[in-house]
C-alpha cells in the first residue's frame, strides 16, 4: 500500500490520492500539440461543446416527452413547445445542433482525409471515430423516431424495411425489429431506450477511445511533419516557447479552440434562434399516420448521400451497394496504400481522387432529397457509381504513389 | 508561413453553403408545386356595379329565408339549431352571420348569395344537372333587379359587422375555418371552444357531442378535415395563404370549399396559427438577441484570450 502523510493542503491530499497534478499535466499542461495546424484542428472541441448542447438540452427534454404512440406528438409540440418554460429553446437547440452535429462530423472527416491523419499509427483514431460516426447515425435515427411526426413513423417504416434484406425477405427479422407488423408503441419504446440509453452511452465510451487512441500517436499537423515530440517538448519547458515546433493543449491550444468555439456558437446559435427550418422537417409536425404516405419521403440530410446509393439500383443490389457505402470509410486507413502521409495537394492523383470524393458526396446529397425522376435519378445513379468506383480505385493509385 | 485560414474557411463555407442550398432552398423549390398568390382579389368574380342599401338588404335577409338555417346573433336572431344537428341536416354547420360583411370579401359574399358552388369553388361536387345540389339554396331575386337585391344584402350584413380591424384572429378563424377544422391546441372543436368540465360526465358527453358533429363533416366532406394546431409549422404561411385564397390551386378535385376571406381576415387567420403552433416566437425573437448579444461578447474575450495566449508562441 502507497504511503500517505499528512496533508499540508488541500491539493496536496487530493495529489496523494488521485495524483491531480499528473492529471492535469497528462491531460492539458503537457499533452503537448503542433504548432502547425489550422482551426480545423479545433473541430473535435467543436463537436464536444456541440455534444455537451445535445446532453444537457435532451436531458431538459427528457423530463418532459412520453414516449407513447398516444402521447409523444402531444408531449413534443404542446407540452415541451407551449407550456414548459423555455421548452421551445431546449427543442430547438436539441434540433439544430442533432443536425449541425453532422456538418462539424463531415468536416472533421474531411480534415482527416485530406491531412492523411488515419495513416502512420492514427489508424486507431480513424477507426473510432468512424465507429462514433456510425453511433452518432444510430442516435440521430433514434431521436427521430421520438416525435412520432409522420416522418418519424414513414422513416421508421423505410429504415427498419431494410432488414428485409430485398430477396432474402427477412420479414421476421423487421417485425422482431419492430415488436409489430409496423412501427407502433413497442417500436417507439425501444428507439426511445436506445436514444436515452445505450446508444449515448455507447458514444461516451467511444469518445474516451477516440481521446484515448490520440495519446501515443498524437495530433498530426497540416504539413505531415514528423516531429520529434520528447525533444520539441523539452525545448518549450527550457523556456523556448516561440522556437519550439509543439504547445501545450492548455491553455496554449485551448485559447485557439475556445476562439473557433465562439465563432461557432454564434453560427450555432444563429441558426436556434432564426434559421432552424433545416433541421426540423415540416412533414414531422403533422402527426404519424399509418394510412397517409407523404408525397415525399426522405432522410434528414446527413443520410442523403448513402441513401442515394441504395435507391437508383434494383433492390438487392441497392441494399449491397448501401451496405458497402456504410462501411467503406471504415477500411480507409488499409485501403490507402501510400507510404505518404502527408496533405492531400502533395499527394497527386489523391488530390484529384479527394475532391472528386468530397464534390460527389455533395451531389449524391442534393439528389437523395430530389424526388427521384430525371434527370435527378439518371445524376444519383452515375453519382453513385462514381463513389463505388472511386474506392475501387483507392488501393490502385495509391499503390503507385510516389514518395515524397 | 503564409496564413491559410482564410482560404480554408472559405473553401469549407463554400461546400456547405452549396450543400445547404442544394437539399434546402433547391429540393423543396423542385418537391413543391409554387402557387402565386393572387392577392385576395378574386378576379374570377364580377365587381358589385349596384349602391346597396342596409335597410332594405335587412327586409331581403329576413323574407329570402337566410335566417332558416343561418343565425344572426348580433341581431337577436339565434341559430334555429344546435350545431350537432345543423351537420346532421347539411353536413357542416352554416356559419353565424354576424360579421360575415366584415370578415368575407363583398364580391365574394355576392357571388356565393347568387351561386354558392360556383363562389365556392366545389362545382365538381355539387353539380345541379346531377342533381348534386349545395346545401345553400341559391337566391333567385325576390323580384325586382337581383344584383340590386344581392348589393342590399351585402350592405345590410356589411352595416351589422364589426370594423374590420375589430375582428380578432380567433373571431376570423372561428367563422371561416373552425367549423370543419379543430385546434386542439387552441381547446377548439367543430362545435366551439372546449368548456372546462367539471365532472367527467358533462365532458364525455361534451366529447360525444363533438364526435356526431364530426361523423356529419366527414359524410360531407370525404374524411375529417385534419386538426390545425400545428399547421403553421408543417405548412408554410404562403401555402396556407395561397390555399385558403383558392384551395383548387394546391389540391385540385378537393372538397376544400374556397371560403372568400379578405386579405385582412386571410392574415387574421394565419396569426391564429401562429397562435396556436408557434406561440412562443415573441419570445425566441427577445431571447434569440440577447443571447446573440452575449455569444458575441464571448467570442470577443475567446479571440483576446488567444491573442495573449500566442504572443509568446511566435
Amino acid at each position: 500500500m502507497a504511503h500517505f502523510t499528512k496533508a499540508t493542503s488541500i491539493k496536496d491530499w487530493l495529489n496523494q490520492r488521485l495524483a491531480v497534478d499528473k492529471v492535469e499535466k497528462v491531460m492539458m499542461s503537457e499533452y503537448w500539440i503542433p504548432k502547425n495546424i489550422n482551426f480545423l484542428w479545433a473541430m473535435g472541441m467543436v463537436l464536444v461543446i456541440t455534444f455537451a448542447l445535445l446532453v444537457v438540452s435532451g436531458i431538459f427534454l427528457l423530463m418532459y416527452y412520453v414516449p407513447t404512440v398516444e402521447g409523444a406528438f402531444y408531449s413534443v409540440n404542446y407540452t415541451i413547445m407551449r407550456e414548459v418554460d423555455f421548452g421551445w429553446l431546449w427543442r430547438h437547440i436539441h434540433g439544430v445542433a442533432a443536425s449541425v452535429v453532422f456538418l462539424i462530423i463531415y468536416i472533421h472527416m474531411f480534415t482527416g482525409i485530406y491531412y492523411g491523419s488515419y495513416k502512420k499509427g492514427r489508424e486507431m483514431i480513424w477507426i473510432s471515430g468512424m465507429l462514433l460516426f456510425v453511433a452518432f447515425s444510430a442516435e440521430a435515427f433514434s431521436g427521430y423516431m421520438l416525435p412520432w411526426g409522420q416522418m418519424s413513423y414513414w422513416a421508421g417504416m423505410v429504415i427498419t424495411n431494410l432488414f428485409a434484406g430485398g430477396s432474402l425477405h427477412a420479414d421476421g427479422l423487421v417485425e422482431w425489429i419492430r415488436g409489430d407488423y409496423v412501427p407502433a408503441q413497442a417500436f417507439l419504446g425501444r428507439f426511445f431506450m436506445l436514444h436515452v440509453l445505450l446508444i449515448p452511452l455507447a458514444i461516451i465510451g467511444l469518445i474516451g477511445l477516440h481521446f484515448g487512441a490520440l495519446r501515443i500517436p498524437h495530433v498530426n499537423n497540416q504539413d505531415g511533419e514528423e516531429i520529434d515530440f520528447d525533444a520539441e517538448s523539452k525545448k518549450y519547458l527550457d523556456g523556448d516557447k516561440a522556437g519550439s515546433k509543439v504547445m501545450r493543449f492548455a491553455n496554449d491550444f485551448m485559447s485557439k479552440d475556445m476562439m473557433v468555439v465562439g465563432i461557432y456558437l454564434i453560427f450555432f446559435f444563429y441558426l436556434v434562434f432564426y434559421n432552424y427550418g433545416f433541421a426540423m422537417d415540416p412533414v414531422n409536425f403533422d402527426p404519424a399516420d399509418g394510412l397517409k404516405t407523404p408525397a415525399h419521403i426522405y432522410p434528414e440530410w446527413y443520410f442523403l448521400w448513402s441513401y442515394e446509393i441504395l435507391r437508383p439500383f434494383s433492390v438487392d443490389l441497392g441494399l449491397i451497394l448501401f451496405a458497402f457505402a456504410q462501411v467503406i470509410f471504415v477500411l480507409l486507413p488499409f485501403l490507402d496504400r501510400s507510404p505518404n502521409s502527408v496533405p492531400a495537394n502533395r499527394r497527386g492523383m489523391f488530390a484529384i481522387w479527394f475532391w472528386v470524393m468530397l464534390v460527389n458526396m455533395i451531389i449524391l446529397t442534393a439528389m437523395g432529397k430530389l424526388p427521384p425522376e430525371d434527370p435527378f435519378s439518371t445524376i444519383g445513379f452515375y453519382s453513385a457509381i462514381v463513389f463505388v468506383g472511386q474506392w475501387l480505385l483507392l488501393p490502385v493509385i495509391t499503390m503507385f504513389e510516389k514518395k515524397v | 508561413m503564409k496564413n491559410k485560414e482564410p482560404l480554408i474557411l472559405a473553401v469549407v463555407v463554400f461546400f456547405s453553403l452549396v450543400t445547404y442550398y442544394l437539399v434546402e432552398p433547391y429540393a423543396h423549390h423542385v418537391m413543391h408545386k409554387h402557387v402565386d398568390s393572387e392577392n385576395f382579389a378574386y378576379a374570377d368574380l364580377p365587381a358589385l356595379t349596384k349602391t346597396g342599401d342596409a335597410a332594405s338588404g335587412q327586409d331581403l335577409i329576413l323574407g329570402a329565408g337566410c335566417t332558416g338555417c343561418h343565425s344572426i346573433e348580433v341581431a337577436g336572431m339565434p341559430a334555429p339549431m344546435d350545431a350537432v344537428m345543423a351537420a346532421q341536416s347539411y353536413g357542416v354547420n352554416p356559419p353565424d352571420l354576424s360579421n360575415a360583411g366584415a370578415i368575407y370579401d363583398e364580391k365574394f359574399l355576392a357571388a356565393l348569395i347568387k351561386n354558392p358552388a360556383h363562389a365556392l369553388k366545389v362545382e365538381h361536387k355539387f353539380d345541379e344537372s346531377k342533381g348534386q345540389m349545395h346545401p345553400m339554396i341559391a337566391f333567385y331575386g325576390m323580384g325586382g333587379d337581383i344584383d340590386q337585391e344581392v348589393a342590399d344584402m351585402v350592405a345590410y350584413l356589411k352595416s351589422i359587422a364589426l370594423k374590420p380591424e375589430e375582428i380578432t384572429p380567433a373571431m376570423a378563424f372561428e367563422n371561416a375555418c373552425g367549423r370543419c377544422h379543430a385546434v386542439a391546441y387552441e381547446k377548439w372543436s367543430q362545435i366551439g371552444t372546449e368548456p372546462n368540465f367539471k365532472y367527467e360526465k358533462d365532458a364525455l358527453e361534451y366529447g360525444i357531442r363533438v364526435i356526431e358533429y364530426q361523423d356529419s363533416l366527414k359524410a360531407y366532406m370525404g374524411k375529417l378535415p385534419p386538426d390545425l394546431s400545428m399547421y403553421i409549422r408543417s405548412r408554410n404561411e404562403h401555402f396556407i395563404s395561397t390555399l385558403i385564397e383558392n384551395p383548387q390551386n394546391h389540391l385540385a378535385g378537393t372538397a376544400m370549399p374556397r371560403v372568400g376571406v379578405t386579405a385582412e381576415s386571410a392574415e387574421k387567420v394565419i396569426e391564429h396559427l401562429r397562435n396556436a403552433g408557434d406561440p412562443k416566437r415573441h419570445e425566441r425573437a427577445s431571447v434569440g438577441m440577447y443571447t446573440m448579444i452575449y455569444i458575441v461578447i464571448f467570442a470577443i474575450f475567446a479571440f483576446l484570450w488567444k491573442k495573449q495566449v500566442w504572443r509568446d508562441l511566435h
